[in-house]
This record gives C-alpha cells, sequence and structure tokens, in this order.
C-alpha cells in the first residue's frame, strides 16, 4: 500500500534518515522500532509531508506522494497521531475530533459513532476540554482524531509514550481492533517489546538505517534485536 | 438534541441584540446634546467602534494566536479610506487646501444623484466596504512576508508595518491622495444620520456607529464558530497537530490576518465617522495597545469580553474618570490633586488592579450566554466526575 524507495531527509542541519526503503502492506500492522535519534519520528514527519526528503520517493498505491503538502496528504487517506499526543488542549473532546476530520465536506455522525464506540470514555467526556483528560484518555483522542479523517493508513508515533503500562496494554489493544476493522498502521515505538507482538512486518531503524525485517515474532527471537531492545 | 438547544440560544441572543438596538435608537432620540446624559451617547458611539476594533483584534489573537500589533496601521488605511469617498464634493478643495486633490469621488453624491436619498446610504455603505477591503488587500501584502514569523517576532515586524503606514500617509508628496499630514474633513459623520419618517426627523448618530459594530461583530462570531473558526482555533492551540489534520497553516492564517484587516478597516471607518476628522497622528502604536488592552481586560479568546473590556476602557476613560482631571470626583472638590493628568494615573491603578485580580480577563475565555448555561450544567457536572475520579 505504501512505498518508500531509498528515502534521505536531512533534519536540522544532520542527516536523520540514510537511503531507507520499506514496505507497508494493506491492511497489516507495521512498526519501526529503534532506540532514540534513529530516524523513527523524521521518517513519519516525512510521509505526511511535514518534512520534505532530501532524496528518495513515496508512493501510496500507485500515486507518487512525495513532497506533497500535509493537507493533500490527509486527503489522500494517510493520517499522523502525532508524538506526544499533540490534543488541543483547550478545545473540548467532540471539538477536537470535528477537526480531525476538516478536510472532510460530508456527515461526520456515523464516524463520531465509530469513534465513540471504540472509546466510550470520550463519549462520557464531549463536552470537557481535552486538557483535563488523563494521559491515557488523551491518547485515545489523539487516536479518535486521527481516524475522523476516514484514513486507510494511520501512522502512530509512540502511543506509549509516558503512559503507565496498564493503559498501554489497553492501547495496543485497541490498535489491534482499529487495524481489525480494516485500517492499515504504521506505528513506531521504543517500547519495542508491544510493538512487536502485534506488528505484522517489523523493521528496525539503527542511526538513519534500516539493518533487521522480518515478522514481529521473527524480530522477538531475534538475538540481536533481544538484546538491543528487549533487555 | 443539541442543534435545538443552539437554536433556541441563538434566538435569546437575537432577540437581546434587538431589543439592545432598540434601546439605543430611543435613546438616541429622547438625550439632547445638552443633557448630562449626553455623554452616554458618545460613549456608546466611541465604544461600538473600539468593541468592533477589540473583536476583529481578538480573532487574530485570541482565536488564531497570532499576536500581531499593526491593528492602528489598518484602521488608520480604513479611516482614510473612508474619508477620502464620502468627502463633499463641494468642500473638497478646501479639504485639500494645500494639494490638487486627485481622487474627486464621492460614492453618496454620485449615487445619490441617481438614487436619492438611498442612494446616499448605499454610497457610505459602498465606502465602508471598500475601506475594509483596501485595509484587507494591504494585510495580504503585508501577511505574504510576515506571517511565516512566530510569537514576538509577528509582533513586532506588524508594529513596524503599521508605523511605517503612518509615515507613509504623512508624506507630502502623497498629498493629492492623503492631505499629507493634514486631517481629512468635511466627509459624511455620523451626526448627518437622520431618518425623515412623515415629518418627524429620527436622529441616528448613535444608532448607526452601534448597528455598525454589531452587524460585523456577528459576521465574526459566524465565522469563528465555523469549520474556518475551529481551524484557527487547532492553530492556536497547536500547529504541529493542526497541520497533521490537514489544515494548511499558511492559507488559514492569511485568511485570519485579512479578515482581521477587514474589520479593522471597518473599524477605522467608523472611528472616521464618529470622529469627523481623519489625521493619520490619531492612529499611532498607542491606539494599537489600547485595543490590545481591551483586549486583554475582557479576557483573550472571549467576543463577548472584547465588547465589554472596549466599553467599559471607552467608559471610564471618557465618562466616569473625567472627574479627576476636572477638580471635581465623586463630590470631592480638590483641583489641586484632582488636575490634568491625574486621570491617566487613576486608570492605569485600576488597570492593574484588574489584571491582578482577573488574571485570564473579565470574561476569560468564555462568552456571555455561557456564565447561564454553566449555573444548570454544574450539578449533573459534578456527578459525572465522581463516578468515574
Amino acid at each position: 500500500m505504501l512505498r518508500i524507495d531509498g528515502l534521505r531527509v536531512n533534519y536540522g542541519g544532520i542527516e536523520a534518515v540514510k537511503n531507507i526503503s520499506f514496505q507497508v502492506p494493506e491492511r497489516q500492522i507495521v512498526t519501526l522500532i529503534g532506540a532514540n535519534g534513529a530516524g523513527k519520528s523524521t521518517t513519519l514527519r516525512t510521509i505526511a509531508g511535514l518534512v520534505r526528503p532530501a532524496e528518495g520517493r513515496i508512493h501510496l498505491q500507485a500515486e507518487d506522494i512525495t513532497g506533497m503538502s500535509p493537507d493533500k496528504i490527509v486527503s489522500k487517506g494517510i493520517t499522523l497521531v502525532p508524538e506526544g499526543r499533540r490534543v488541543f488542549p483547550d478545545l473540548t473532546v467532540l471539538e477536537n475530533l470535528r477537526i480531525g476530520a476538516y478536510l472532510r465536506k460530508d456527515s461526520l455522525e456515523d464516524d463520531l459513532n465509530w469513534v465513540y464506540s471504540l472509546f466510550p470514555r470520550l463519549k462520557e467526556r464531549s463536552w470537557q476540554s481535552a486538557g483535563t483528560l488523563s494521559g491515557g484518555e488523551q491518547q485515545m483522542l489523539a487516536v479518535g482524531r486521527a481516524l475522523m479523517s476516514r484514513p486507510k493508513l494511520m501512522m502512530m508515533d509512540e502511543p506509549s509514550l509516558g503512559l503507565a503500562p496498564l493503559v498501554v496494554k489497553d492501547i495496543f489493544a485497541i490498535i489491534k481492533r482499529i487495524n481489525q476493522q480494516g485500517v492499515t498502521i504504521l506505528l513506531i515505538e521504543q517500547n519495542a517489546n508491544m510493538a512487536l507482538h502485534i506488528a505484522d512486518t517489523a523493521y528496525v531503524l539503527e542511526t538513519g538505517r534500516l539493518t533487521l525485517s522480518g515478522t514481529g515474532k521473527e524480530l522477538l527471537s531475534n538475538e540481536a534485536v533481544k538484546k538491543a531492545y528487549l533487555g | 438534541m443539541q442543534k435545538k438547544k443552539n437554536h433556541g440560544k441563538t434566538f435569546a441572543g437575537l432577540v437581546a441584540i434587538v431589543c439592545f438596538l432598540a434601546v439605543v435608537l430611543v435613546l438616541d432620540q429622547i438625550i439632547q446634546p445638552t443633557d448630562s446624559m449626553a455623554m452616554l451617547l458618545k460613549v456608546l458611539q466611541k465604544a461600538s467602534v473600539y468593541a468592533l476594533a477589540a473583536v476583529s483584534l481578538n480573532l487574530l489573537t485570541g482565536f488564531t494566536g497570532l499576536f500581531s500589533l499593526g491593528h492602528a496601521g489598518f484602521m488608520l488605511i480604513g479611516a482614510y479610506t473612508y474619508a477620502i469617498f464620502t468627502i463633499e464634493p463641494l468642500q473638497r478643495d478646501v479639504v485639500y487646501q494645500y494639494y490638487d486633490a486627485a481622487i474627486r469621488v464621492s460614492f453618496p453624491q454620485m449615487l445619490a444623484q441617481h438614487l436619492g436619498g438611498l442612494g446616499t446610504v448605499l454610497g457610505v455603505i459602498l465606502a465602508i466596504l471598500l475601506a475594509g477591503a483596501v485595509a484587507a488587500l494591504l494585510g495580504w501584502l503585508i501577511g505574504l512576508p510576515v506571517l511565516r514569523l512566530k510569537s514576538d517576532y509577528l509582533a513586532i515586524a506588524t508594529l513596524g508595518f503599521a508605523e511605517v503606514i503612518r509615515a507613509v500617509f504623512q508624506w507630502g508628496k502623497l498629498g493629492p491622495v492623503t492631505n499629507g499630514s493634514n486631517p481629512l474633513k468635511s466627509f459624511v459623520r455620523i451626526n448627518s444620520f437622520k431618518l425623515t419618517l412623515g415629518g418627524t426627523t429620527l436622529s441616528l448618530s448613535t444608532f448607526v456607529p452601534v448597528l455598525l459594530a454589531v452587524v460585523c461583530i456577528a459576521v465574526i462570531v459566524l465565522l469563528i464558530n465555523s469549520s474556518y473558526g475551529r481551524a484557527f482555533k487547532a492553530i492556536r492551540e497547536n500547529e504541529i497537530a493542526a497541520e497533521a489534520m490537514g489544515i494548511n497553516l499558511a492559507r488559514h492564517k492569511m485568511l485570519a490576518f485579512c479578515t482581521s484587516s477587514f474589520f479593522a478597516g471597518v473599524a477605522g471607518a467608523g472611528m472616521a465617522m464618529v470622529l469627523g476628522i481623519a489625521q493619520a497622528n490619531n492612529f499611532k502604536s498607542a491606539m494599537t495597545y489600547e485595543i490590545l488592552l481591551m483586549v486583554v481586560l475582557g479576557g483573550i479568546g472571549s467576543v463577548t469580553g472584547s465588547v465589554i473590556g472596549a466599553t467599559l476602557f471607552i467608559a471610564a476613560s471618557e465618562w466616569w474618570l473625567r472627574g479627576l482631571d476636572s477638580g471635581t470626583f465623586l463630590g470631592i472638590n480638590a483641583p489641586d490633586i484632582f488636575r490634568n493628568g491625574f486621570r491617566l494615573v487613576v486608570f492605569s491603578i485600576v488597570i492593574m488592579i484588574v489584571v491582578l485580580f482577573f488574571r485570564r480577563g473579565i470574561m476569560g475565555d468564555k462568552e456571555l450566554p455561557d456564565l447561564f448555561r454553566r449555573r444548570k450544567k454544574t450539578p449533573s457536572k459534578a456527578k459525572g466526575g465522581q463516578s468515574h475520579g
């Protein structure tokens, strides 16, 4: 579904991503794992159009989307749940969700109900301002907000960041459910254990290069991965 | 169900506004210029213009998160555009006494020739719209380079541009258009707004500026409540997330900036109408600070807050605290203390107190109707909190 070829990205004066190529097959959960500064976030931000690549091509299905503006890319069906949640704190939960569907002109009723069925907690809090939610609820809102654009591909940047282990478990269970309902997922994580457990395909990114790939299970049992990321 | 509730709220708001306009219209008739209450009308006229300016600045600062200090510049453009296109043709050469006036079009007279009284009204409306349009156009031009800047840098750049605008309008070489540093006069002002109905003449000198402000603020409120308004708020809250949601930052910032400039231009036209004079020297950056103060006092991100802030500010500085300058205040006669300038001292202290005790302004980011709604909702909210806490 998504194909990255020879992507190079310069970010803040350094080459953060050095010639990586990978694919995200339709309806799969694909994860990129790696340490801090490996270039994971930069990769996602480049796909989302927030950063321009120095070289390489990004294809969504057959279409070349390299260098398109973020709003065009969202309307093509790719959405990003940014790192650290970044909900709009002074707006209500419902307003946050509405902004997620900003580029759509059709009725939102069905999608709101879908998001509310995935996250019943958000429905209870729909009139509360997002800044008053707990960390886990804010992450749910960030995911719900992304889903409101009715994406084909949802990219998630460190959804487990700063959340309690139990909440992280919930979030991953929901990611799995969303995937089962037909949304392809590209996930980047430092919490390699959780990510590899739900991933169909996984890649290891080290200082801007892809060093390993395989199914989630394969990488879980890989000695090098175990040593470096699973402790 | 929510929709129905909103309709009810909108209806109640409309009724309140119509009642307010009716009261203003009545006050306009019963208060004579010699009355002791004549100050009330003056305050209403000036406050409505400032309220519009404050709301349009709030659209930028409070709702889109763009900290701009160029408001006086856009108001200047509006005031001049309005004045130039409504000067009485016979008076034009008197007004431009040192220059040969280049623009000799006067919309009200031009249209009155064809349409009579209605033409005058249309001409004034046309001049007001043109005032806004020219300001918006300039806003667009300035916005192209300036909107790439963030926070304080944007404020400094817009402040600079506003001063440049003022300097250009005072420039002698442009005298045939702007009358150099001399004021523009003899254009259509609020005193000329009258309605003759079967022998009785109604004075509209307060009603018109208030109506102008009400209509413009209503348009701004509609914009804020539309999906564009939601996008503005998203940009204010978090630019990165807004961009990731597919909101085109450059386009929406420009839209907010131009809309704000447009209504600043209209407010400038209103200012010219109320003062009866348009002079570049009046539109110094101090005016922007005054308007910013109204926004902050009223509450950043609250439209009703800006209106309240502007009204209180104008009422206090023009009316309630006047006595501090002229010898007698609250019945105390102390000409040695209450003399010129003392008003500003007291005024500054009042503002400091307000800012200290209302950190987020009088209204915070709430609107006036929210205050009524909140009281009813509080018990149910508390219950919801308990079951999860």
